[in-house]
């Protein structure tokens, strides 16, 4: 059923008239224009759409629209005003990306993280990366930059 | 003319905007725009997906132009036959065919504007110099910036015949250089096409036979028509029936249903109720599609029994691709014959963002924006499909999501065209992911038989090798170990299909490699021999007195590599005597690649410890961008010769999303891989697919060690345990 829901988007209020089943990332991607969050899969199993939810790692093809009335959602755009977030600037200086498609979704996890568990080890990052796919094979350089941005804060 | 388009940086924008709009570009070449206050922009012309030629291939320009790197913007030129020869992505070929063309660019403008300078300072061209975008006056010690000449220089003729710097004068290439798009890629902003939207835009998708073997019947879209948001639905036949095909216009189906609506989430809905009948397709003739006349089988295909075939057709005598020597006496008189056949899957290409494109038809011109590895090649056929012009076609080329070979088949651009033209209307099209799994163009499936001969001292006496495929042979006949014996016999054959295949990351090699590389591993045990010693006394004979004259590797190059990985590696070594460790060579466009794994398996699970990758490709423009390729690339052939595979069942893929497709994940990559380059002036040659086909034979040669078990059989992991 359409209905209007207000949504907390990168700390701003939305409200968007829409199916009340429309998973986050469409109401992203097609009603806000906030392309940064990427479709993958549709089913969670890539991690390309990965947003903050009250702060915590969650897949955006799978969280209907009607259930985020009151919560705070991060997108990408939003995770630094400057783009400067410590994940961000390790990305940058470890070089992590080929085709880049992925890694909005990588960042997003990599940042939440970092904010439950601020000295990860390896093995930390390879556990609560696994959902976050890369074909171009960009893991050990996102682990790399994973570990830097820990030691930068 | 300012010519922002969609995909000026921000930086570019920004810049513009604290010029002000009285700023003019100055074009010097097709490749080089500056400004009078010295803001230089450089177009890289060719399709990006992730193999970072948006960097690299800027660098060649920058280099003769003499500029700091960093100083520059880079842009993605657009679609363009009239400034831009070869604007293609694949084969590993860009920095291959731009070595000489980009740097001569770079050294014309370079020319341009000492000319311009010598005329307005009135002093002889060989008084001036140029350094990170000035020129200077080395007698009157004045100087000034490439933008104060800039409008002057652009008027004058490109010149020829232009001196090329040596490479020992380079000053850029050959030193790392990050990533230029990263700082946009890193905020999420909208690079690719998927991200691309203008106002009023509409939504497609495409609804297609649920098998291969299958074709549309009749549809009843009546439900689905008064779905919300839904604006039309209508079925489209991507080529005509008659229409000739070119090499990259293949398609999974030709005809399919466009849903067009308002928003990807309606549009989905909406699919879901549309009443559908399909029926069984008969056989058909395609015309020119993968480059030949095909017939396409009727039935509805099954792995299954696609391996029986393949076994059957190994029984039978194949096609004689290559011989030498006399190979049915030296096995006629073998003491010994070591006989092993290897399989591999259909593989799906897996690009992370599915496929999609913009298309915006209005009157006989024609707008797309989307990923495209061949702008020229779908133009072409766009042009035939619609009857129009090739030059009413603009195609802005969008950052891909991934490519891998996928994005050369345009066929998806034809589609949105057709949608658009239909719907009147700028659409988007996209696939959900279902639709670009289970309707993909595959690697196709391979086997491969090697046979070997030896004499009672158990020396190698001849060699065998016949292969063949679903629907297409994997051999490559003239490629090692041809030339290194003197009897040597190739076969191929292949197996009628209507699954649809094409170019997958190193097409055909990705499969030898581990065919081949797992063959020599086993034989060289078999005599005693260290698998490194006995591949470079191979490449040795072939080296200094190759068999037949058709040798399409360079011997020397081979040992180079192999030579390297194992000192890299500490091959040998006393201290790594422990190691569970395979090793494997192999050369494919253009460029050599040889890998050491070294890992354990535990409890059923394969741990990778480390990859030694040891790469001849000539001269490395930027090595940052070379390892980073060289490292997916080992991450990529580890995930797809452990895990990868797309089925069949009566047709219907087994696998239809990331949830049934095996990936490789984080915990499941190498703990540290280590990139070496051979050092030396050969010009530069392909890196995208050369470090991915021999992974596959380390990882069985790996395996083995750590299992005490040879694998045959792609994907490993599940026979592993």
């Amino acid at each position: 059923m359409i209905k209007k829901f207000t949504v907390r988007i990168n700390k701003k209020s939305h409200t968007v008239t829409v199916d009340e089943n429309m998973p986050l990332l469409w109401v992203l991607r097609d009603i806000l224009d906030m392309k940064g969050t990427k479709y993958g899969c549709g089913v969670g199993s890539c991690g390309a759409c990965t947003v903050h939810l009250n702060g915590s790692a969650v897949r955006s093809c799978q969280l209907p629209i009607s259930a985020l009335a009151n919560q705070d959602i991060t997108t990408i755009e939003g995770l630094a005003e400057k783009g400067d977030h410590p994940v961000q600037k390790a990305w940058l200086d470890v070089d992590v990306a080929q085709c880049g498609y992925c890694q909005s979704g990588q960042i997003m996890s990599a940042a939440a993280l970092l904010k439950s568990t601020p000295k990860p080890t390896e093995e930390d990052i390879e556990n609560f990366m696994t959902g976050n796919i890369c074909r171009c094979g960009t893991y050990t350089r996102i682990k790399k930059a994973i570990l830097q941005a820990a030691a930068s804060k | 003319m300012l010519g922002i388009s969609w995909f000026a940086s921000a930086k570019s924008e920004e810049t513009l905007k604290e010029l002000g709009a009285e700023t003019t570009w100055e074009q010097l070449t097709s490749y080089i725009k500056i400004t009078p206050d010295n803001v230089v922009k450089i177009f890289s012309p060719n399709p990006e997906f992730g193999q970072n030629v948006m960097t690299s291939l800027p660098m060649l320009i920058a280099e003769e132009l003499d500029i700091d790197f960093k100083s520059v913007q880079v842009e993605q030129a657009n679609y363009s036959l009239a400034l831009y020869n070869r604007q293609f992505t694949g084969g590993s070929q860009s920095i291959r065919q731009a070595w000489k063309l980009l740097r001569t660019a770079g050294a014309s403008a370079r020319q341009m504007i000492l000319t311009a300078a010598s005329q307005e300072w009135n002093v002889p061209i060989a008084e001036l110099t140029t350094a990170n975008g000035m020129v200077m006056n080395s007698f009157s010690g004045k100087s000034a910036t490439y933008g104060s000449f800039a409008t002057a220089a652009s008027k004058l003729p490109v010149p020829k015949d232009i001196v090329l710097k040596g490479n020992k004068n380079f000053k850029l290439l050959g030193t790392p250089q990050k990533n230029v798009e990263g700082p946009k890629i890193v905020k999420g902003q909208p690079l690719f096409g998927m991200d691309y939207q203008v106002p009023g835009m509409l939504i497609a998708m495409t609804e297609r036979p649920p098998a291969f073997g299958m074709r549309l019947k009749s549809f009843d879209a009546t439900a689905a028509k008064k779905m919300p948001g839904i604006v039309d639905i209508f079925p489209i036949q991507v080529y005509e029936p008659t229409q000739k095909l070119a090499m990259f216009d293949t398609r999974t189906f030709n005809e399919v249903i466009a849903v067009v609506g308002k928003t990807t989430w309606d549009v989905m809905n909406a699919r879901k109720a549309l009443k559908v009948v399909w029926e069984n397709a008969p056989e058909t003739k395609e015309l020119g599609m993968g480059g030949r006349d095909t017939i396409v089988p009727a039935g509805l295909e099954s792995t299954k029994k696609h391996y029986a075939q393949m076994l059957e057709m190994d029984k039978k005598p194949g096609r004689v691709e290559r011989k030498d020597g006399d190979p049915e006496k030296a096995f006629a008189e073998a003491k010994h014959v070591i006989e092993r056949t290897y399989t591999a899957p259909f593989l799906a290409h897996n690009i992370m963002e599915p496929t999609n494109t913009f298309a915006h038809v209005q009157g006989d011109k024609v707008k797309i924006v989307g990923p495209i590895q061949g702008p020229d090649m779908v133009a072409a056929t766009v042009a035939t499909r619609l009857g129009i012009p090739k030059e009413n076609i603009e195609i802005q080329l969008a950052r891909m999501g991934g490519g891998f070979g996928r994005r050369a088949y345009g066929h998806y651009m034809v589609e949105a065209v057709l949608i658009s033209k239909q719907a009147n209307a700028p659409v988007k099209l996209i696939y959900k992911r279902e639709d670009d799994v289970s309707a993909g163009i595959y690697r196709p499936m391979y086997q491969m038989t090697y046979r070997a001969a030896f004499d009672e001292n158990k020396r190698l006496t001849a060699m065998h090798i016949k292969g063949g495929g679903v629907p297409e042979s994997p051999l490559h006949a003239n490629r090692f170990p041809a030339g290194a014996l003197d009897n040597y016999l190739a076969e191929s054959w292949a197996i009628p299909s209507n699954i649809t295949i094409g170019a997958f990351r190193a097409p055909r090699s990705n499969f030898n490699a581990a065919a081949e590389q797992s063959f020599l591993d086993e034989i060289s045990e078999y005599m005693g021999k260290d698998p490194i010693a006995f591949r470079l006394e191979l490449l040795q004979r072939a080296k200094e007195n190759p068999v037949g004259k058709s040798n399409d590797y360079d011997a020397a190059r081979y040992m180079g590599v192999l030579e390297l990985v194992r000192d890299k590696s500490g091959w040998g070594k006393a201290e790594n005597a422990g190691k569970k460790r395979g090793v494997s060579a192999y050369f494919c466009h253009n460029s050599y690649a040889a890998q050491v794994i070294d890992l354990q398996v535990k409890d059923g699970q394969v741990i990778v410890d480390q990859v030694t990758s040891a790469l001849d490709c000539g001269v490395v423009v930027n090595p940052e961008g070379a390892k980073n390729m060289a490292e997916g690339a080992a991450i990529d052939g580890i995930g797809n010769a452990l895990f990868g595979q797309l089925t069949l069942t009566d047709g219907r893929t087994d696998q239809k999303n990331f949830d049934t497709y095996r990936m490789i994940r984080h915990n499941e990559a190498p703990k540290k891989i280590d990139v070496h380059f051979v050092q030396n002036e050969v010009d530069p040659t392909g890196l995208g697919e050369p470090p991915f086909p021999p992974i596959f034979g380390a990882m069985a040669n790996a395996l083995y060690k750590a299992t005490g078990k040879r694998f045959y059989q792609q994907p490993f992991a599940s026979q592993i345990g």
